[in-house]
């Protein structure tokens, strides 16, 4: 039976790893080779990795200088690709089907599309036609107002796009994208857990895998992403603030009748 | 001797993560660019990510047909296809049409399909494989593995005798199939982790 996925989920800004907050705080947090290796000896299932830079700067200062220098996320992915014996999952900045082919023959098996596919849908069908429907993962960044409804915004959370995050996730599909990542803008780096209801939408809309992100405090706050109807359960923060973050996680996952692969 | 595998460049799918398994391994990998390179390599990879039809496409436009059945069929090197390498030794695929196969193991590639709403098409993650003959890629393992799959079509191969490892996803499927020296996985071995790592240190250990 297929297993459900439990995936870290890497910021990459300005050449170096960042944990993030409501999308715009964000604090350094080490090498983004170093820590790739580290999930790989840990036999995670799956690793994101996000360049969140909005520019092309970057800044190598706070390295401990025991890798040779990367100054571009390319180098980085390439780096990366070299100790990552599972499937890698490479996003940011990606406005065409030439960035695509960049990242895919550095070893990245799956891009994320999400600003650019917002303003351009046709780039999702585009991508699925060259690399295939199972390489192309549609990011949806959504905010909640205070009446409770939701919105698609783009461009690092700061652009509303009017978009309902439903629609806009059936659209994908039609598309051609073979995953669809949910974030939501308020629930990132807060640890109260994930926006369910968002999840339970979007999940019993589409048929292809739901990867949730945004919210996990606690181990346990995964198996209600499941419960939800995700096929995946994702996170940031936590993988580098507690202990033993993978074995944890799937333990709590297990304790709650989940499916997941030891 | 180091054994030098060849994987075959035809435009589809991520050449340097097999590229990286092997190579974790100490084996040296060559990417193939054209078929004349195949007959200096002791192991010939056929990745593949992509539909069937492009795949066929690409590997008929690259003259790789006529120089793959040599040296696999005819001189019996060491081979093994990966996920769309795989479905591609069929006699016919049914993605976007129909469309001729290398016929090297007669059968056909269908759709997934599943009654059940709760399975999502494409299959992907991890999944457990029932191990149905350990030997060849699979020598030393008996009990079920777990690999990494992503696909929404599958292998059905008319004789039996050829599969290798059953996988389930609302229905059972083929996960791996053997013929001689032909090998092959629908799941994708250099994105397993350790288990992956495993069939593929095994597939450097078989001699031509």
């Amino acid at each position: 039976m297929l297993k459900k996925r439990l995936i870290p989920v890497l910021l990459l800004k300005n050449g170096l790893l960042v944990r993030s907050e409501l999308f715009h705080i964000h604090q350094i947090i080490g090498n983004p080779v170093h820590e790739a290796e580290r999930f790989n000896h840990w036999n995670v299932d799956e690793l994101i990795y996000l360049d969140i830079s909005q520019t092309d700067e970057y800044d190598l200062r706070r390295d401990d200088g025991k890798v040779k220098g990367l100054n571009h996320p390319l180098a980085i992915l390439e780096e990366v690709s070299k100790t990552c014996f599972m499937p890698l999952t490479w996003g940011g900045r990606i406005k065409s089907v030439e960035d695509m082919s960049a990242r895919i023959s550095r070893g990245a098996d799956k891009i994320t599309v999400n600003s650019e596919a917002v303003h351009h849908p046709e780039l999702i069908r585009d991508g699925a036609k060259v690399f295939g429907s199972q390489a192309i993962v549609l990011s949806i960044d959504i905010y909640r107002h205070a009446s409770g409804r939701t919105e698609v915004y783009i461009d690092g959370g700061k652009t509303p796009t009017g978009l309902n995050p439903v629609d806009w996730a059936k659209s994908g599909e039609a598309m051609g994208a073979g995953e669809i990542l949910i974030q939501s803008v308020q629930l990132d780096g807060v640890a109260t857990g994930y926006d369910l209801d968002l999840i339970r939408k979007i999940s019993s809309a589409v048929m292809i895998p739901v990867i949730a992100c945004s919210g996990v405090g606690r181990f346990e706050d995964y198996a209600a992403g499941i419960q939800a109807g995700a096929s995946a359960v994702a996170a940031a923060n936590i993988w580098h603030f507690k202990e033993l973050a993978d074995r944890l996680g799937k333990k709590a996952l297990v304790k709650a009748g989940v499916n997941v692969r030891m | 001797m180091i054994t030098d595998i060849g994987i075959i460049d035809y435009g589809m799918g991520n050449l340097r993560s097999v590229a990286n398994g092997f190579e974790s391994l100490g084996a040296t990998t060559r990417v193939l660019k054209t078929p004349s390179q195949l007959s200096s390599v002791s192991h010939i990879v056929l990745p593949g990510v992509g539909a069937f039809g492009d795949g066929m496409k690409n590997l008929n436009a690259g003259g790789w047909v006529e120089s793959l059945t040599e040296e696999v069929i005819r001189k019996g090197k060491p081979f093994l296809g990966l996920c769309l390498g795989m479905q591609l030794l069929a006699t016919t695929g049914t993605e976007y049409g129909n469309h001729d196969g290398l016929n090297w193991i007669p059968g056909t590639v269908l759709r997934l399909q599943s009654t059940d709403s709760t399975i999502r098409i494409p299959h992907i993650g991890w999944n457990d494989v029932e191990i149905v003959q350990t030997e060849g890629l699979y020598a030393g393992q008996s009990k079920p593995m777990t690999f990494y799959f992503v696909h929404s079509y599958v292998f059905q191969p008319t004789s039996t005798d050829v599969i290798t490892g059953i996988c389930e996803h609302g229905v059972k499927f083929v996960a791996s199939v053997q013929q001689n020296n032909v090998h092959a996985t629908q799941f994708h071995p250099e994105k397993s982790q350790k288990a992956g790592l495993a069939l593929l240190k095994n597939f450097l250990a078989i001699k031509a």
